[in-house]
């Protein structure tokens, strides 16, 4: 074509930095290249799309495919945009040589902030396009574009012919049409995922299934406790074993490398009990952990307040109080973090399902003290990780690896028990609340104390962030992220007295984000409180609610959600149960009910269905959204029914899926998923949003089936035999 | 140490080199590189990582390449015929989106697929107690089940 030379489209091609992008000004694109690729820039069309040789369109996220449907829905918002067929267009996600720096794939932040940033990108680029084509025919005619041809009057061209193999940086425009808002026939409809396709076929999909040539296993030889320190490796005797490469071995921290995988694992059991380490951290044994946390120091301070909260609750006609707790969590993904990892000619390759491929490159540079520009980190989607779990590590660690065995390519995969032991947990948190109401069974005032750890010990550039950095001399990370901790903590509810104090502590466990942070523990809190306050108002816990809010989509969420469940026919020992929230108070609503029965034998819950009506906004693929609450409702029932961190004085010993169990198949409840789309409305994300509210939910249908009140969790059954 | 095996996988004989203890997951991950069964625990906790053995579903993690012998060894990839078309239980997991993550997915469909050929007409129960030794952290479970009774209503 036109103004490319051969050599350049090859090399461009070869790397996989193809083609034509957007120029800076509309309809006067100049015919050379750039040198090289333009650097991801997010405010420019071209960081967010290209349009290949063929004729196709590749879409560019900085975002990772973390199992939420991501990659689906932001080719939706483009496709409609261009006018184009799905099957036309190509992805590609969270890469530093070929994406934007978006940050993390965290706090439902993606439709909110990636997929709209494609929506623009996409809907500029029709626009330019549009005016070139008016300008090279020389017309004012009605242009249209369908499926890459622009018809303009009598006119059509190929957007590759028209284009002309140009590039064309142009900045996004603010206030460009939207055909999602007009036409909207791929946004708003229940496009399936492609990549379901490949995993139903046994394609290659996760980091796990990457394989290379002459690409050796690498295993971690651990401490039994955080922070021990190795004192002797022993490793002469593991030398001989069969497969043996090589043992890396740099202050405490302790890697093995086999040409085999099982050989590997054989080698690392073999070091592990070979190995000597001394020391470690002491955790508290003797206390009850909420008696436990209440002693450590605190950095408290107060959130939020408004009115006089005090003096409202003495005057309070019912004056009601209550405590709760939530424990250390795990992220507990189905399948151990892995990484694989390359290192030649000065350059370092991480293939990755870190949920930031920029910030852990940062960290990486500076642990290894290693120019950023010479580290590559390609995200490639691995088994879900609700947060940040192992995936940093892991990389970071065979990056080291490789490092140390240089024009090999490394895999390193961690097995289960170091999953459980070793990722950063979701902190235990106490929640202590306070309030009034007043004859008319309205609130009058509130208190609400919490007290938790961190919710983020995310790479961030930090070597100490990372577990090998730790190893090798980093200290532990400080904690402090109060954002995290009060994230939901003010209800949404109007309430003109109020006072929410917050205080951090340093707690014994590793921890870092896990989906929806605070506002898991917070929510929880709350909406069980709210369901004890409309008792003691004799109100219905749904009208109690909406007599408390003024937002009316919140209220239109409650209103539904009776409807819904208004016929529900509960049997002895069975209740219904309530709770609602809006995410962050500002991304989706979300009203949660669910109806229990529980044993008065034995006391346990059997979950028999939760319903959801979940308001966010413009929905751009329903079903992948009904997914998300779907999904969002039963691990947030087997948080609360079932999860719980334990540890004894040295290590965690919640090791494995007995040690840790989790919500199976025995316990699932029916869900019924009701969205209210509002396409007028900007897209609010929702993959955290249930947690908070399905907790509540099903502490409050517990209490309504067997009229006990559950604070702490997870439910203690023995608390539920009659 | 090594020793020669042959093992039949997905109807085609195989030839290995590895340790006899080494279990049948590694083997088909990284000698026949089947991407179907997946690490989860290595423990046979999790039913991430089942095959058909002699038609059952067992954790592959949990059965050693010496043990095998004669017995023929199906993975997901086997479930898919010869003109590419899929099983009714995979193709339903599409149809239903019965996925998140689907770290899982290999694991539920070889104990569905294995629940479609044994049993007539499942109840919801059955179901139940087939899948309950598989794992799924992302609560596709719902979804599941609706797999599971669109590929019998197909069948």
């Amino acid at each position: 074509m036109r103004g490319y030379s051969i050599n350049r489209r090859r090399f461009l091609k070869s790397t996989g930095l193809v083609s034509v992008a957007f120029s800076m000004s509309p309809g006067l694109a100049c015919g050379e290249l750039p040198p090289t690729y333009l650097s991801p820039d997010s405010d420019v069309v071209d960081s967010w799309l290209k349009v290949l040789d063929d004729g196709r369109i590749q879409v560019i996220t900085g975002k990772l495919e973390l199992g939420q449907g991501i990659k689906t829905a932001i080719l939706q918002v483009a496709a409609e945009e261009l006018s184009m067929s799905m099957d036309r267009m190509e992805i590609i996600i969270a890469d530093t040589d070929k994406t934007p720096n978006e940050g993390y794939t965290a706090g439902s932040r993606s439709i909110e902030s990636s997929a709209m940033s494609v929506r623009m990108a996409a809907a500029t680029a029709r626009e330019i396009v549009f005016e070139m084509a008016r300008k090279k025919f020389n017309s004012d005619a009605y242009t249209t574009i369908n499926q890459g041809v622009i018809t303009c009057g009598m006119n059509r061209i190929s957007l590759s012919d028209l284009l002309e193999g140009r590039y064309f940086k142009s900045g996004i425009r603010k206030n460009v049409p939207l055909y999602s808002k007009t036409q909207r026939k791929i946004t708003g409809t229940s496009v399936k995922r492609r990549d379901i396709e490949d995993m139903v076929h046994g394609r290659p999909v996760y980091v796990h299934d990457l394989r290379f040539e002459g690409m050796v296993h690498a295993r971690m030889v651990r401490p039994n406790s955080y922070g021990a320190s190795l004192v002797e490796a022993n490793e002469n005797e593991i030398s001989q074993m069969p497969g043996f490469i090589k043992a890396i071995k740099k202050e405490n921290f302790f890697a093995v490398i086999s040409s085999e995988e099982y050989q590997a694992i054989k080698i690392c059991e073999k070091a592990s009990r070979l190995a000597t380490w001394k020391g470690g951290m002491e955790l508290p044994t003797g206390k009850s952990l909420p008696e436990y946390l209440k002693t450590l120091k605190t950095d408290s301070n107060i959130d939020h307040s408004e009115g006089d909260w005090e003096n409202e609750l003495q005057g309070s006609a019912v004056l009601h109080e209550a405590e709760f707790f939530k424990p250390y969590i795990m992220h507990a993904s189905n399948g151990p973090s892995c990484a694989v990892a390359h290192y030649a000619n000065n350059e370092l390759t991480i293939w990755t399902h870190s949920q930031g491929v920029y910030p852990l490159r940062a960290s990486i540079s500076s642990w290894l003290s290693m120019p950023e520009e010479r580290i590559h980190v390609k995200g490639v989607p691995g088994s879900g990780c609700y947060g940040h779990n192992g995936a940093d590590d892991v990389a970071a660690e065979a990056a080291f690896i490789a490092l140390q065995y240089p024009d090999k390519h490394v895999r390193l995969q961690w097995m289960r028990e170091e999953e459980n032991c070793f990722e950063p947990y979701g902190t235990a948190m106490l929640m202590k609340l306070q309030a009034g109401l007043d004859a008319n069974g309205l609130i009058t005032g509130w208190k609400y104390d919490l007290w938790s750890d961190s919710h983020s010990t995310r790479p961030g550039g930090r070597a100490s962030n990372l577990l090998p950095g730790q190893a090798t001399g980093s200290p532990p990370p400080e904690g402090g992220f109060r954002g995290g901790a009060t994230r939901n903590a003010v209800p949404y509810y109007a309430l003109a007295n109020i006072e929410v104090f917050s205080h951090i502590f340093k707690g014994p466990l590793r921890i870092s984000a896990l989906r929806g942070l605070g506002a898991y523990a917070n929510i929880f809190a709350i909406e069980c409180f709210m369901d004890e306050l409309a008792e003691k108002a004799k109100k219905h816990p749904l009208d109690f609610r909406v007599a408390h809010l003024e937002d009316s989509r919140a209220k239109d969420c409650l209103t539904q959600l009776k409807k819904m469940t208004a016929k529900t026919s509960l049997e002895e020992g069975e209740g219904i149960g309530f709770a609602f929230s809006r995410y962050k108070n500002s991304a989706s609503y979300c009203g949660i009910a669910a109806s229990v029965g529980v044993d008065p034998v034995t006391g346990s819950v059997a979950l028999k269905k939760m319903w959801s009506v979940t308001d966010s906004g413009e929905v751009i693929n329903p079903d992948g959204l009904k997914n998300q609450i779907e999904g969002g409702m039963i691990q947030s029932a087997s948080w609360a029914l079932m999860e719980n961190v334990e540890f004894d004085k040295n290590q965690v010993i919640s090791r494995d899926w007995y040690s840790y169990p989790i919500l199976r198949f025995d316990n699932i409840p029916e869900v019924e998923v009701h969205l209210i789309d509002r396409p007028d409305q900007p897209p609010l994300g929702a993959g955290e949003a249930a947690q908070g509210p399905a907790t509540a939910a099903v502490i409050n249908a517990i209490y309504a089936a067997s009229g006990v009140r559950i604070r702490n969790l997870p439910v203690d059954v023995s608390l539920l035999r009659s | 140490m090594e020793e020669k095996f042959k093992v039949l996988v997905n109807g085609k004989q195989a030839e290995v080199m590895v340790d006899p203890e080494t279990p049948l997951l590694y083997i088909l991950r990284n000698n026949l590189e089947l991407n179907g069964p997946k690490f989860g625990c290595g423990l046979g906790q999790c039913g991430t990582c089942l095959v058909l053995l002699n038609k059952q579903p067992v954790p592959s993690c949990q059965v050693k390449i010496k043990d095998i012998g004669d017995q023929s060894v199906r993975t997901l990839e086997g479930l898919i015929q010869s003109d590419g078309s899929l099983s009714a239980i995979q193709q339903a997991f599409i149809d239903e989106q019965a996925a998140q993550c689907g770290y899982c997915l290999n694991g539920m469909v070889i104990r569905s697929f294995a629940l479609l050929e044994n049993t007539s007409t499942p109840d919801d129960q059955e179901i139940r107690d087939a899948l309950t030794g598989n794992i799924c952290r992302c609560g596709v479970h719902s979804r599941v089940m609706k797999a599971v009774k669109r590929a019998f209503s197909q069948s």
